[in-house]
């Protein structure tokens, strides 16, 4: 279970994250959606400690993350985060780079770790560029490399952080299939998205972001079918 | 015809002073690059207050034209009656000038990485230092690298100067048979000829290498 209770975080004088709360119960999957700057991005920084936080805490399994105490690095073997930004390691084959962490990380032989490898990139419809380098990749194939990374490390929790937004919009229907493969098999995942029909198609939860609050939260049906605050119903006008 | 007076022993005396000039340039790359790793590390994952002394005597280095620091050292070590001998001056002087230069390298290559790729890897659970040493190095190194064969041919050029300490390296050989034989056309022609012999793998070297890489980014 992620809970997130009255957490707040500024840059100077600019709320990212103003108050927030919100749990995340095991298999559930959220969605946020809202304009550019309204601090989703961030929210997920802060959930695997990438980010600090002013006051409020988030839990991980009932693990304070912004402890002082807490094993972050721990902790975020079970948190899988993706990117806008795919980032993949570009002196590392395909399955190095998913293979790198569970190594160094998990501490796991060459050959588990190569068979997790395979695994994950078989998941993500990979199987065939074990051996290549990300260059020789699309963006698309990058990007399903990257969840395939996160995968390896066998995470309870996935975070995705517009993962489409950078891509051509002819590659971004083989990742959101990736993504929608994992809502199916129970994975609990919060995802920031600027794609509304997906969201409302595989989030059981849907929350509007705007200025660092969170306007509303509720079922996808009634976030974008009858949604209950003006910003809200706005948001959605403007892009709808 | 063409007719010259330089003689095979000559030629010979020639090639020593390149195996000089090679061995010079070997000590100072080697010297030079691992201080400049360090110092390059440490400027890089440090707070600049901390480096600002090691980058202002680094600077001094980069500043001060070779010529001066070779001759104003091989003079102290003497007054200093340290009896260090000319050679082994010339490397050191070399290995630090080097290092100088390699240290903004190594920073700059460091810098170079992406800090979305290092958050990347962090999220992970990779320690800092497995950012440092699995990510961050091996990416720093293929930026790096084309620079740092410039550096090393430009440093084998500087070994010219050590001639003003008395050491007979690839230049100061050839001036010696070209003020005995009287043909300095022909023979700073065979010299330069031979600096390009000695440069020339390096940089097919460093090339192939950046190729190959190239093809992986």
């Amino acid at each position: 279970m992620i809970e997130i209770e009255n957490v707040h975080k500024s840059f100077g004088d600019l709320k990212v994250l103003d108050n927030v709360s919100l749990t995340v119960k095991k298999g559930e999957v959220v969605s946020i959606i809202g304009g550019s700057g309204s601090g989703k991005s961030t929210l997920l920084m802060c959930i695997n400690g990438l980010e600090p936080i002013q006051s409020g805490s988030i839990r991980v399994d009932g693990i304070e993350v912004h402890a002082k105490g807490t094993d972050i690095n721990k902790l975020r073997t079970k948190i899988g985060i993706v990117f806008q930004q795919w980032n993949a390691f570009p002196h590392l084959t395909v399955l190095e780079n998913v293979t790198l962490a569970p190594r160094k990380v998990l501490k796991k032989s060459k050959a588990e770790a190569d068979a997790i490898g395979r695994k994950q990139l078989e998941h993500v419809g990979l199987g065939d560029k074990l051996d290549v380098y990300p260059s020789k990749l699309s963006g698309g194939q990058q990007q399903r490399m990257a969840i395939a990374r996160a995968l390896a490390m066998e995470p309870q929790y996935m975070l995705f952080d517009e993962v489409t937004s950078a891509l051509d919009p002819q590659l971004v229907g083989e990742v959101l299939d990736t993504m929608r493969l994992l809502a199916k098999e129970g994975m609990t995942m919060i995802l920031v998205t600027h794609e509304m029909a997906f969201a409302r198609e595989v989030s059981d939860r849907v929350a509007f972001f705007k200025s660092g609050k969170m306007h509303e939260i509720g079922t996808p049906e009634q976030i974008f079918g009858n949604p209950q605050r003006p910003e809200t119903a706005q948001f959605l006008a403007s892009v709808l | 015809m063409f007719q010259t007076s330089l003689s095979l022993n000559d030629v010979m005396f020639l090639l020593q002073g390149a195996g000089v000039t090679l061995l010079i340039t070997f000590w100072a790359m080697l010297g030079g690059t691992i201080l400049g790793i360090i110092f390059g590390v440490f400027r890089a994952t440090t707070p600049w207050w901390a480096t600002a002394p090691l980058a202002f005597v680094l600077d001094i280095f980069r500043s001060v034209p070779l010529l001066i620091q070779l001759v104003l050292v091989n003079a102290f070590q003497a007054i200093a009656g340290l009896n260090i001998s000319a050679f082994v001056v010339s490397c050191i002087v070399l290995a630090l000038y080097t290092s100088a230069y390699c240290s903004e390298l190594v920073r700059g290559g460091i810098a170079a990485v992406p800090v979305t790729t290092r958050r990347a890897a962090r999220s992970l659970g990779m320690t800092w230092w497995q950012d440092m040493t699995q990510i961050v190095y091996p990416i720093a190194l293929r930026i790096m690298l084309p620079s740092w064969i410039g550096l090393t041919l430009g440093v084998m050029k500087d070994t010219a100067l050590v001639s003003w300490l008395g050491i007979i390296e690839l230049l100061r050989s050839s001036q010696i048979i070209v003020t005995r034989i009287q043909e300095p056309l022909f023979v700073l022609t065979v010299a330069g000829l031979i600096y390009f012999i000695i440069s020339f793998p390096i940089s097919r070297l460093g090339a192939r290498l950046e190729r190959k890489w190239r093809e992986n980014d």
